[in-house]
């Protein structure tokens, strides 16, 4: 398998705090990648580091070409991230979040991206007039995945899509990030807090713990492993 | 004497929404800046002023004719706002809102100084370019300028509308807004589209400064009056509503107006000229008590 993203010896810091001091990792081109651990393990921050949000240091290639520059940069390189807590914009409409997520895309592909999406949710053609903030949590954490698809991303950076949202809203979010997986080989790097899901939904996972890998493996190997599991996924 | 009076009063309504449409232009600029940068910025008004000299010199000292001129100055206004805030604004964006108010009320000082110095305090004769006559309709008299200065406020306020309701560009400056961290996760260069703002502003300020210049004289001080009413507009309308920044720049003209216009009854025989400043100041005053947020502002929520 083609490698499309890849992480060596990452480290990334918030002013004077260091979160990562060495981070390598790779996704290969159509897979589906967890990162897990631990609450300040710093799996947000491998995600703030792909996409230029943090001041980061070390070698992340997309693509074998390098990522520099910030967040618009790594836009346009083919990165679309949906950051923790819904990433909407609550005040816009459903339609505009859409038009948002192709902003990266020249004019006239707008309109057929949306059909595209609204193929996968239908609800968000019948109901793109309705401001994103009005839509309930499980709706705009998928709202944000549909942007995020607008623009075609050649790599999806998800970052922990289960938060706050009820069980069975979040298997049918992964459900939803698996099809597309299998319908349109996209690709995913899934930073996530709640293990089980995230394992079930990957092939590969990185186990963090304070700024570095911890462990990796195939995530059967991690799920059947029962003392990875205790020490290090908490299940 | 019914049918007369009513006309006067409609006349009256009318002058009140003229004026009322140069309020609004430059409480949608404030709005436009404190919506992306957060901070009201002081020097919108002498912006406007020194805008309003650049047409005056070129018609006046280099005999352009007075459209061409209009759209020069428009244009030199837009680049103007963006160079500020590129040049002076963005430095100290980063820190507390307070630099940046320090910053505007440098640029204030800064500018008024520059104009008194290259021009002089002497008001200057900037005449309308819609005439000098008059407009009459079923006996409501109207200056040809306050019905090219509603025209105008109309037309500005649509192209802003449809500027942001249907482009991709107003979409990125809205969403920049609303959520610059976000915007930047979609590919939207945020620096630029504050930049854009205040070039917007500028322009917008630009067009109130004209309408002014040519209502009243040009005068290094012009702006002064009208940007209190300006700031009153946008804290009546909310003062991150476009909307709210536009009907209440009316509201506001109206309102002052109807002051004038019931000064003639002796119960309101006080009122004149001297108080509509104070009255502006009172309303600014009244909307912070009652409805902080405005008539079309949502209320501040803080996280913590």
């Amino acid at each position: 398998m083609k490698t499309l993203l890849e992480l060596d010896a990452v480290q990334a810091r918030y002013g004077p705090v260091q979160a990562l001091y060495d981070v390598s990792l790779t996704v290969g081109e159509g897979e589906v990648v967890s990162v897990l651990g631990a609450n300040g393990a710093g799996k947000t921050t491998t995600l703030r580091a792909i996409s230029g949000m943090v001041s980061r240091s070390g070698a992340i290639e997309l693509d074998g070409k390098p990522l520099r520059g910030g967040p618009e940069a790594a836009a346009r390189a083919g990165i679309a991230h949906v950051p923790e807590g819904r990433g909407t914009f609550v005040e816009l409409t459903v339609t505009e979040n859409l038009r948002l997520g192709a902003y990266t895309l020249k004019g006239r592909k707008v309109k057929g991206e949306i059909d595209r999406v609204t193929a996968f949710f239908p609800w968000m053609a019948e109901r793109g007039n309705q401001r994103a903030g009005t839509l309930s949590g499980g709706e705009q954490q998928m709202l944000a995945l549909g942007r995020a698809l607008m623009s075609r991303p050649r790599l999806l950076l998800l970052d922990e899509p289960s938060l706050g949202l009820a069980p069975m809203i979040v298997r049918d979010f992964f459900a939803t990030v698996r099809r597309l997986n299998e319908e349109e080989g996209l690709t995913v790097l899934v930073v996530e807090q709640d293990a089980r899901i995230a394992l079930a939904s990957s092939v590969r996972a990185y186990v963090l713990e304070v700024g570095r890998v911890a462990l990796t493996g195939t995530s059967a190997e991690l799920q059947g492993d029962e003392s990875v599991r205790r020490s290090y996924l908490g299940y | 004497m019914v049918a007369a009076s009513f006309a006067e009063f409609a006349q009256q309504v009318l002058s009140g929404l003229a004026s009322g449409g140069i309020y609004a232009s430059l409480a949608l600029a404030l709005v436009i800046i404190h919506r992306s940068t957060g901070v009201i910025n002081f020097a919108q008004g002498e912006m406007a002023t020194l805008s309003a000299y650049i047409a005056w010199t070129l018609t006046f000292n280099h005999g352009w004719s007075y459209w061409p001129a209009v759209a020069l100055t428009l244009v030199i206004s837009f680049g103007g706002g963006v160079a500020i805030h590129r040049v002076i604004i963005r430095p100290v964006e980063r820190g507390s809102v307070l630099r940046v108010v320090v910053v505007t009320i440098g640029l204030l000082v800064a500018i008024n100084g520059f104009v008194l110095w290259r021009w002089g305090g002497e008001p200057q004769l900037l005449e309308s370019p819609f005439g000098t006559g008059t407009v009459q309709f079923q006996g409501v008299i109207l200056t040809r300028h306050e019905v090219g200065t509603i025209l105008v406020a109309l037309g500005t306020v649509g192209l802003l509308w449809l500027l942001f309701r249907f482009t991709k560009l107003g979409l990125a400056m809205r969403a920049t807004a609303v959520n610059p961290d976000e915007a930047r996760l979609v590919g939207v260069r945020v620096t630029w589209m504050l930049a854009l703002g205040w070039g917007l502003a500028a322009t917008l300020g630009a067009i109130a400064g004209l309408l002014t210049a040519s209502s009243l004289l040009l005068d290094p001080n012009m702006m002064v009056a009208v940007l209190i009413y300006a700031f009153a507009a946008a804290v009546l309308g909310g003062i991150d509503s476009p909307v709210g920044a536009v009907v209440g720049g009316l509201l506001l003209g109206l309102i002052l107006s109807m002051l004038s216009y019931l000064s003639q009854y002796q119960a309101f025989s006080w009122f004149n000229e001297e108080l509509k400043l104070p009255a502006a100041l009172l309303i600014i005053l009244i909307v912070l008590l009652v409805k902080p947020s405005g008539l079309f502002g949502k209320p501040e929520v803080k996280r913590v």
